[in-house]
């Protein structure tokens, strides 16, 4: 009887709470502790391999150096190239993709299903199997190259100049389906009467293109394309196991960076310095295309 | 019901087992460790388990291991370059009272391998590991190929001498390059396959090996982390441009990021002429030589003095494990003269006096002479507690002008002693 007293007695927010307290004490534990412990490191001079030595306060100096060192605006070059080609070839690729999927021929599930099947493979071993295809004597992707036009025998991984196109081409390789599902969705949810009524109107193809179909998936192509920049802000592993970030640092990404100067040279407080620029940065890039996004949906 | 009964029951009979677990690179001499490990098994009744870890992934995963005191592992086989860290940082268990007690002497091994596998601070007599696995950085070639009375006229005609075991550097490159892009028996064949890989440790391993022979030090033997003028003395820059025309001269396409496991696949498939490796792969190697392939193996060449890159590893106590008082008596074991002899026997390197002097030793393999040799040579990188942050610098500057072709090799290596400054002024060395 008392229990039942009690039970009744829980409001409606109590129960609300019950029920998310468990995530929101994992997301504090998680996330928020591990983020607000970071920046307090980022403070101090830590080391996290050096046992027993006390961490000193030092203010903003390892902001400063991290932003004032000079190999550290080569990786976010490289960062932010490999991020404007990668999302542009996926856009665009993607986009006609699921323009052609959305067509109805023989075949289609099957394509679609071939076409998507990239994505579903982990990064470290896609990383792996195409160190092999590009291998210069032995691999598939000079011989397709050299079918087409002769450029004799060159190296992809090894060369300064074609490496980051490595990585380029993988990652659209790879993650170009997504776009495309995406799009295609997109593409899926245009009403038929529109087109219906376009072609009442006598607007060509190209024009039901620009005012209809481009429109109507341009906020599904921007979503993807911010799942994908996120994704490759961050991008570590498929890298590591094509390139290691060579030749030299050609291919070395601010995550690479990042990996490196926390966990191998353990410059704990440094490093957490440079994290937080890392999340600052992709935090406000993320705000500012958010709310583009949304005014592109409002039009 | 029934599975938390049985994962119970299992928990307190893996418990109570006398078991241990060994730590170490996944390469052949582990397997052959794990076949040695097993008359100590036999003899003990103590079971050791292995935990062995890619190449790439070793430093990695077991400093991380370390740092964490984890209690994974109750045995480490780590490289050379940690007992540094093993003993500043406290992760290795110091051994001199247990080698007083069990009467092991470090005289018993050969003085190389305990200065650099055994000491920390070095040349002191504190011993945090015992010498396991002798190793060095040295070079296999196509013996077959240079005995065919074709190629060594055609050899003698260009250069003016005979094409066999380099004695320097520069009789390296020459017949490197003499078999670049050069056809046998019907196939393109090249130099050499010399190390280059970017993200561990494997082009400072191979850049290094020249630098020794042309006579770089480190630091100012008098003045201790004083690098300018010796680390980037015109003999050093001269090595490093020398291994960058090498690499460019000799090395097979796509060998742009090569360690260890792509320089045999690239000798053994034939590719190549030489090969830069560790000691350690050359029974391996020579086991494996077929269809007309003879190996031969000579230690590092020297150009001004004579020198190579050390390799190799000992064996210690891991402080966080539980069981310290079993990994103490496998190393007991291990330690013995007659468990040693076996241990070069199954392909193993010993560092045991009694194996490494016996009047057989040197004719024992065709390259245990190479070997003997290479230990009295050889230069390690920096055993600092702080060795990874003063590795990684080195494997990108010298990767980016090796491989990458960029700036120079004075650049590079300046660009090094400023970042080694740095890691040298954080840990108050400097």
């Amino acid at each position: 009887m008392k229990v039942k007293k009690k039970f009744k007695g829980l409001s409606d927010k109590a129960v609300g709470w019950l029920f998310i307290g468990p995530s929101v004490l994992l997301l504090l534990a998680i996330n928020i502790y591990p983020l607000v412990y970071a920046i307090k490191m980022s403070f101090t001079n830590f080391y996290a391999n050096k046992i027993g030595r006390v961490p000193e306060f030092v203010g903003l100096k390892n902001y400063i150096k991290v932003l004032n060192k000079e190999a550290i605006w080569e990786k976010m070059q490289v960062t932010a190239s490999f991020m404007f080609w990668t999302l542009l070839l996926q856009a665009i690729i993607g986009l006609g993709l699921a323009l052609l999927l959305n067509r109805k021929f023989k075949g289609n599930e099957l394509l679609t299903t071939l076409i998507v099947l990239p994505m579903m493979l982990s990064p470290a071993v896609v990383g792996v199997f195409w160190t092999y295809l590009y291998n210069p004597q032995v691999g598939l992707f000079n011989y397709v190259v050299n079918f087409f036009y002769d450029f004799g025998s060159f190296d992809m991984i090894g060369s300064s100049m074609l490496a980051p196109w490595s990585i380029v081409i993988v990652d659209t390789w790879m993650w170009t389906p997504f776009t495309m599902l995406i799009c295609l969705a997109g593409l899926r949810s245009v009403p038929n009467y529109l087109y219906e009524a376009a072609e009442v109107d006598r607007a060509n193809k190209w024009q039901q293109f620009i005012y209809i179909t481009l429109p109507s998936v341009l906020p599904f192509l921007l979503l993807a394309l911010l799942f994908r920049g996120i994704e490759n802000f961050k991008m570590f592993d498929m890298v590591v196991e094509l390139t290691s970030g060579g030749p030299g640092s050609a291919t070395e990404l601010a995550s690479i960076n990042l990996k490196r100067e926390a966990f191998e040279k353990w410059k704990t407080g440094y490093s957490s310095a440079f994290a937080v620029i890392l999340f600052v940065t992709i935090f406000g890039f993320g705000n500012v295309y958010v709310k583009v996004m949304n005014k592109i949906k409002e039009r | 019901m029934i599975l938390l009964f049985v994962s119970l029951f299992s928990f307190s009979v893996n418990s109570n087992a006398k078991s241990i677990t060994l730590g170490w690179a996944a390469w052949d001499p582990a397997n052959a460790l794990q076949e040695l490990t097993k008359e100590f098994t036999a003899e003990t009744g103590i079971d050791v388990n292995f935990e062995f870890v890619p190449w790439p992934n070793f430093a990695d995963r077991m400093l991380n291991e370390l740092n964490n005191k984890g209690k994974t592992f109750d045995l480490l086989i780590g490289d050379s370059q940690w007992i540094g860290a093993g003993a500043v940082y406290g992760h290795y268990v110091k051994l001199n009272d247990f080698f007083d007690k069990e009467g092991i002497s470090m005289n018993d091994f050969s003085p190389a391998t305990v200065y650099a596998y055994s000491t920390w601070p070095k040349g002191s007599e504190n011993y945090y590991a015992l010498p396991a696995m002798g190793d060095a950085l040295a070079w296999a070639y196509r013996k077959d190929w240079f005995d065919r009375p074709e190629l060594k006229s055609e050899f003698k005609k260009k250069h003016g001498y005979d094409l066999g075991v380099p004695t320097n550097w520069n009789q390296l490159h020459d017949m490197c390059s003499f078999f670049q892009g050069r056809e046998i028996d019907g196939q393109k064949r090249y130099g050499a396959a010399i190390n280059t890989e970017r993200g561990s440790e494997g082009i400072t391993m191979g850049v290094t090996a020249a630098m020794y022979a042309w006579g770089m030090e480190y630091e100012n033997p008098n003045k201790p982390y004083d690098m300018e003028g010796y680390f980037n003395s015109p003999q050093a820059v001269e090595a490093v441009e020398f291994y960058r025309k090498l690499y460019e001269d000799c090395a097979p396409p796509g060998h742009s990021d090569a360690y260890m496991v792509a320089n045999l696949d690239a000798y053994k498939s034939g590719q190549v002429a030489f090969q830069m490796n560790w000691y350690a792969f050359w029974p391996g190697v020579s086991k494996e030589d077929k269809d007309g392939r003879v190996s031969g193996f000579f230690a590092n060449p020297s150009q001004n003095v004579s020198a190579a890159t050390l390799g190799g590893q000992g064996i210690s106590v891991v402080k966080y494990s539980d069981k310290q008082d079993l990994a103490l008596e496998y190393i007991k074991w291990f330690a013995r003269p007659d468990v040693q002899q076996k241990w070069w026997d199954l392909g193993g390197y010993s560092c045991h006096n009694d194996v490494l002097n016996a009047p057989s030793f040197p004719t024992s393999t065709v390259y245990a002479q190479g070997f003997l040799d290479s230990m009295g040579i050889v230069k390690d990188f920096w055993q600092e507690p702080t060795f990874v942050e003063l590795m990684l610098p080195m494997q990108e500057a010298i990767h980016d002008y090796v491989v990458n072709g960029k700036g120079t090799a004075k650049g590079a290596l300046d660009k090094i002693i400023e970042e080694w400054v740095e890691v040298f002024e954080a840990d108050g060395k400097l």
